[in-house]
């Protein structure tokens, strides 16, 4: 057991330094001058060169790749160009924002994902059964942007129940717990947890449709366990499984969470990001993709482990 | 072996009228109703994309300051006109050809390029598989969306290069499908048998293996699609795919969101194209693994 959780945290750190190589060449891999964002048109060779040197971008590309790892294992991601501030510090206000609304989002999403897979893994092949997948498949296919969209014309532009857009009175530094700043969170999230719901919805079902096509289910009826005592069972052998989904979901949904960010003028990683691509600041895009890898290599690892002690067949393998 | 000495003694034709594999598919197919719906949404779209060009009753480019943002049922323009005048509804039917575009060949390509290179893994095997996987791991350690929109980013708005980085990103989970399959038919033993007759791998690959692994991947593409085309419409409505004023359904959801105050329904028309296309396409997927009895 803790072999396994030492070979998996040992695996996971080559796949860090490779995402760290895909971040650093990604943005290096932009063409066109990475100050031009900050420099006059008319500057002087002069500054053009000092800050060049300040920002190091006049050394080699290894050297500066060796140099960034290295300050950012350290905590350090260097300063955005565009404010001038330090990365490190923008990208985790940042991703403390896109957490509240990821993490509500997946428990939203697991919560009717289980309801509608266990529903349509019980009753298969009925009307119930149909309804529930197809309303999984619509959670899967729907463009989440759009829907965001028509939920703001709904609920905000015609009832005016709900704010279109933001995170609350204090913008996005100061989040509090009262309704004042949670009513912004319901459509974002509620937009956000479709994904998450036809996905743990389709797993949740074809998990249940196999334990209990399985001959110990047989076993347990012929004992004369009750209806609720057999869907104990089911719960214990499909909850590893779901939960694993559930997680590597929250991992998907704060990386992916841009296109429902500019939707909703959300102040987290995904708004971060479009504006470090629109104003070109290479240290703050590389920065927040790291962050967000990084963040989704280390969920893995830890959804894994969780998974391995819930269920300790998996070590075997 | 009692099996194979009872061949030559059945009927000849009764062989020959026995029903293939594909016809059995195609049979299997036809009766499911969800996917015969869903593919004759697909024909349409596909239709629309090839000529909806030419029966647009009014030209999608043509715009009116007077005529801005008209509601849905004005006399000539059925479903209204958007923030600059154009007609909606030849806009949506024009905008078919490049949002089926965007959201389709990235998936043909990272098909094409993904399993070359994830046959060549899992038929190889050994420190070449490793280099492989470990480099697919790499991209897998990347939420697609994310990927997605840092690859676009970093390389620009356009066309090409948001073509390019949806690519990248399809490659390595069809690339994982086909090096698991085809590991998987490798170790069959009309592979062995083969390689020990003295066949190259070449003539393996092509005989034996090309045609046991493509149904899967194919099947396992196809559900990319829908995918595919949420994420370059959604590249474009971030501005980083296709520019103004070519009409596209995610460009459109995007310039139409300040709209949404004053003709709602409207601004919402392009995303319920996206939305009709994905679902159809993630349906006609489901039907054509059941079809062909793909697990997964």
């Amino acid at each position: 057991m803790i072999l396994f959780i030492l070979r998996r945290i040992l695996y996971a750190i080559p796949i860090m330094f490779g995402v760290a190589l895909v971040c650093f060449s990604l943005v290096h891999l932009a063409p066109g001058d990475p100050l031009v964002s900050v420099l006059p048109p008319d500057a002087s060779a002069e500054l053009q060169k000092q800050l060049r040197t300040l920002y190091g971008f006049d050394r080699s590309l290894p050297e500066q790749f060796f140099s960034w790892i290295l300050r950012a294992v350290t905590g350090d991601l260097g300063t955005s160009i565009a404010s001038s501030r330090s990365v490190t510090e923008e990208v985790f206000r940042a991703v403390k924002n896109t957490l509240i609304l990821a993490s509500f989002a997946t428990l939203i999403g697991f919560f009717f994902g289980s309801l509608f897979g266990f529903v349509a893994g019980y009753f298969r092949d009925t009307f119930v059964d149909k309804l529930a997948s197809f309303i999984s498949v619509m959670g899967v296919s729907v463009p989440h942007y759009w829907l965001g969209m028509v939920l703001v014309i709904i609920f905000a532009a015609q009832l005016n129940w709900l704010p279109a857009t933001g995170a609350g009175p204090g913008g996005s530094a100061d989040w509090a717990w009262d309704w004042a700043h949670m009513r912004h969170l319901v459509l974002p999230a509620i937009t956000m947890s479709v994904i998450p719901m036809g996905i743990i919805a389709r797993t949740v079902r074809a998990l249940v449709a196999d334990t209990l096509a399985q001959e110990f289910i047989i076993g347990l009826r012929a004992m004369g366990l009750t209806d609720f005592g057999v869907f104990r069972h089911v719960v214990k052998n499909v909850a590893p499984t779901a939960l694993a989904v559930m997680g590597l979901q929250l991992g998907y949904l704060l990386g992916g969470s841009i296109l429902i960010e500019t939707v909703f003028s959300w102040p987290g990683t995904g708004f971060l990001l479009n504006s470090a691509i629109f104003q070109r600041d290479l240290p703050l895009l590389q920065g927040t993709i790291l962050v967000l890898a990084i963040f989704f290599v280390l969920l893995n690892v830890l959804v894994d482990i969780l998974q391995s002690t819930l269920d300790p067949r998996i070590t075997r393998q | 072996m009692n099996a194979s000495l009872t061949i030559p003694t059945t009927n000849v034709a009764a062989i020959e009228q026995s029903p293939g594999y594909w016809s059995g598919v195609f049979k299997r197919f036809l009766r499911d109703r969800v996917a015969m719906c869903a593919a004759a949404v697909v024909l349409l779209l596909v239709l629309l994309a090839l000529f909806g060009a030419f029966v647009t009753p009014v030209d999608p480019y043509q715009s009116s300051m007077l005529k801005r943002l008209k509601p849905i049922g004005t006399e000539g323009f059925p479903l209204g006109t958007d923030e600059l005048g154009r007609d909606m509804m030849s806009r949506l039917m024009v905008g078919a050809r490049l949002s089926l575009f965007m959201g389709i060949t990235p998936v043909l390509f990272a098909f094409l390029i993904g399993s070359v290179i994830g046959i060549i893994a899992g038929y190889t095997g050994g420190w070449l598989n490793t280099a492989i996987m470990r480099t697919v791991d790499v991209f897998y350690a990347f939420p697609s969306v994310l990927l997605a929109i840092a690859l676009s980013g970093a390389l620009g708005a356009g066309i090409g290069n948001a073509l390019i980085s949806l690519t990248l990103v399809f490659i390595p989970p069809i690339c994982r499908v086909a090096e698991s399959v085809t590991a998987q038919v490798r170790s069959r033993d009309y592979v062995e048998a083969a390689r020990a007759s003295g066949a190259n791998a070449f003539a393996i690959i092509r005989t034996h293996v090309l045609g046991n692994v493509l149904g899967p991947i194919f099947v396992y593409a196809t559900s990319l699609i829908a995918v595919s085309m949420i994420l370059a419409s959604g590249l474009s409505f971030l501005g980083l795919g296709v520019k103004p004023p070519e009409p596209e359904w995610g460009l459109m959801l995007n310039t139409l969101r300040t709209a949404i105050y004053t003709q709602p329904w409207i601004a919402a028309l392009p995303g319920l194209m996206i939305f009709i296309t994905s679902i159809s396409f993630n349906m006609l997927s489901d039907g054509l693994r059941s079809a062909m009895d793909v697990k997964q």
